[in-house]
Parts: C-alpha cells; structure tokens; sequence
C-alpha cells in the first residue's frame, strides 16, 4: 500500500518537476483562465443581468475548460522520446502510474482555480468571504471528478488523430453530472443559503468522485498494455 | 440465410409490427384526456428511450467481457449496439419536441431529462468517433470498451442529476416504485410497442454487426 502511493508520488514528482522548470503549460493554463474570466465580462449586459446570477455559471464554465485544456498535458508529455514506453517498462505499477498522472493533474489544476478564484471575485465582486470554506470544498469535490475522468481520457486520446479536440468532446459528456452539482451548490452558496439545502448534490459530488476514481484505477491498465 | 438478410427481415418485420402498433394506440387505445392526440407519440417516444440507454448499458457490458476475453465478436456487438442506441437517441430527440411543442409550447427547453437525452446522444456520437479515429483494430476495440464501460457507468449519474433538477418532463408513469398509473389498454399498446422496439434493435445490431464482418473481411482482402 504505502509502497504503491510511494511509486505514485514519484510519478507526480517528475511531472511537477518538469511542469515547475518550463511552467509554459501552467502558466498558459493560468492566463486562459483569466481571459475566459474576461470574456465573460464582455458576453452579458452589465445593466441588465446581476452578476450574482451569472456568477456559479461564470466560475464553472471556465473552471471546466482549464481543466479539459490541462488534462492533455499529462499523457502528451510522455509521448516525446517515447518516454511512455521506458515508463511502462520500468518496475512501477499501472495503478501507481495512473494515480501519479491524477496526483499531477489535481495539483495543476488546482494551481490554476487557486489562481482563478481570486480574479473571479475581483472581477464580478462576488461576496465569496462567508462562505469561502465550503465553495473550496464543493471544488475540490468537482474537481476529483473531473480530473479523475480526464486523466483517464487522455490516455486514451494520445494514439489518435486530433488527440486534443477528441478528449474534449469525448469527456464533456462525463463532466455534465459534476458540473450541474456544482453550479447548484455554488449558486445556494453564494445565494446565503445554509449547506445542509445542497446536501443531495454533494452526495452525488460525492458518489461520482467515488465511482469514477474507482472505475479508472480499474480501467487504466487497458489503455496502456498491449 | 446470411447475418445480413436475418437482420433485414427482421427489421422489416418490426416496421410493420410497428405500424399496427400505431393501428392499435390510434384507434383502440382510449385518447388521453388531457393531452389529447399529442399523447399518442409515447409510444414511440417511451420504447425508444428505453432502447437508446438499454443500448449504452450493453455497450458497456460486452466492454467489460471485451476486456477479458479479448474475442472481437464483442467489440464489434457493441460497435452495433452503438450505433443502434444513436439511432434510438435520436428518435427520442425527434419525437420529444414534437410532443413538447403542442404541450409545452416550445419544441426545445432545458429540462433535465431533455439534456440528459441529448448528453446520451453526444456520448454515443463520442463513442463512435473515438473508434473512428484509431486505425489499430485491437487497439481500437480496447479503447472502445474502456470508454463504453465509463459510458454504461455515466448513465445512472445523469439520472441521477435528473431527479434532483427540477424537472418538466412528465414523471416516470411505468417504471417507478409503486404500480403503473395508467390505464390496462394504455399499458398493453407500450408493452406490445417496447417488444416491436427490441425486435427493431435486434435487427439493426444484427444488419450492422454483419456489416463490420464485411469490412473486416475486405481490410483483410486489401491487405493480402
């Protein structure tokens, strides 16, 4: 066990290493978010729609797309060199492979929600302070789902043409559940209401991460084994 | 008889089956009182529905056994399952604006089940370009089955979605905890038209998965 995580932590390392020396996939992935943040601005009529409204829509929508940008690294990375080949033959399990790649992708995700939640409430002045602690907690749970499905799309997409626009359309799908919860839950958030109101949707935010962390761990192996 | 003939008779076979359903829902089956005519589209709309996700979930299935026994007769049922369940997803899609049209008064709204459909569909038409973009066969049938499998996973979780969306479309009336609450005749015509379904799907998988031999057996030709 402690071993398996030990493998998977080096997997993460070397992606965090590489990431942090050339940081051109982190810091795009950055001023994505906040262009998209910034166009956002530029889509509604100030005079007409409240902020407060379009607010949950704005943060998970770009939340999303950074996330789908960012799982492409993961995989395409490794097929420089042929680097995924020397990684499969050396003594590191599928499973610690995977969770390494997962690992990676949480951190470089939430690096960038990090990055934009505060540009988020900076440009649409939302009144996020009340209620700061459980909006972490309702991305963090978003995100798990998400990234878990990601990382395990993007394994699947490097042998193919059009790997990038493929995973997009491919994994959208599987992002629809925790999105909608997501929006819920931020929307009773930021509208004052107390956490107990969003209980259904955290249980589904809950069960997807669970189900589907479960189901690529499972999974993995068959994308990159002959 | 070839696999291809099979399955050709058999579709024709629930096309008419499928029309003297129509007979039956419109002339002996009693008008629903509410929606009128309008009503008469459920049983084509609620059969469908039903084939569009049992589709996906046998898609799944045969990925699942795909991955252990590594027998290509799998992968090429649930390439045809798939294709099937796109045809049933958008039969749902076309039947359901038409009735929401004279009920609802809008062809299209952004109800949860709606959306679910139509996310079905898309995860279908992601499906079947996934296969369409990887040349290697075993590769191919691999990546299919993982996909088709999260795919048969996913489902539940839009359903899911669904019952805590606040929805427009009418409530499950058949298939929900207590008994059915329609009326005997009304029932009868949905089952009899769910059977004319199976039959149709059986024969699209039967046609398709004979067509994917075909091709199989040209490659195969092409390359000697």
């Amino acid at each position: 066990m402690g071993d398996w995580l030990r493998q998977a932590w080096t997997v993460a390392r070397k992606d965090l290493l590489l990431e942090f020396r050339t940081r051109t996939a982190i810091v795009s992935a950055v001023v994505f978010t906040a262009l998209v943040l910034t166009v956002f601005n530029f889509g509604r009529d100030p005079t007409a729609v409240a902020t407060i409204d379009l607010a949950p829509t704005i943060l998970w929508v770009t939340f999303t797309f950074a996330a789908m940008l960012a799982m492409n690294r993961a995989f395409q990375l490794e097929l420089e060199n042929d680097a995924l080949e020397g990684l499969l033959a050396s003594p590191l399990s599928r499973t610690s492979l995977y969770w390494g790649k997962l690992l990676a992708n949480l951190v470089f995700v939430a690096v960038v929600e990090v990055v934009g939640l505060p540009l988020f409430v900076l440009f649409f002045d939302v009144p996020v302070a009340p209620v700061l602690l459980p909006l972490i907690a309702v991305i963090a749970l978003a995100t798990v789902g998400f990234v878990a499905v990601g990382t395990l799309f993007s394994a699947l997409v490097i042998r193919t043409r059009f790997a990038e626009l493929l995973l997009v359309v491919i994994l959208l799908p599987f992002l629809l559940p925790p999105l909608i919860g997501a929006v819920q839950v931020t929307a009773r958030l930021l509208g004052g209401r107390p956490l107990s109101e969003s209980a259904g949707w955290l249980r589904l935010l809950a069960a997807y991460d669970i189900a589907f962390v479960t189901l690529a761990t499972l999974l993995f192996p068959f994308t990159v084994d002959e | 008889m070839s696999l291809a003939r099979k399955g050709r008779l058999i579709t024709l076979i629930g096309l008419g089956l499928l029309a003297l359903v129509y007979v039956r829902a419109l002339a002996f089956t009693p008008v629903e009182r509410l929606q009128g005519p309008a009503q008469k589209i459920y049983y084509l709309h609620v059969p469908a529905a039903i084939w569009a996700e049992m589709a996906m979930f046998l898609v799944g299935l045969a990925g699942i056994f795909y991955l252990f026994l590594k027998d290509p007769r799998l992968d090429r049922f649930a390439e045809a399952s798939a294709e099937a369940g796109t045809v049933f997803a958008s039969i749902v899609l076309t039947t359901g604006p038409i009735w929401g049209k004279p009920i609802w008064g809008t062809w299209w709204t952004w109800d949860a089940r709606l959306t679910s459909t139509l996310f079905l569909f898309f995860l279908y038409i992601g499906y079947l370009l996934l296969r369409g973009a990887i040349d290697d066969a075993s590769l191919r049938a691999r990546y299919a089955a993982v996909l088709g499998i999260c795919g048969m996973c996913l489902v539940p979780f839009i359903h899911l979605s669904v019952y805590l969306f606040r929805t427009l479309h009418p409530q499950p009336i058949v298939l929900k905890p207590s008994a059915p609450s329609l009326p005997g005749s009304m029932l009868v015509t949905l089952l009899v038209s769910f059977g004319v379904f199976t039959l149709l799907y059986v024969g699209f998988v039967m046609q398709r998965y004979a067509l994917a031999l075909e091709r199989e057996e040209q490659e195969r030709s092409a390359h000697a």
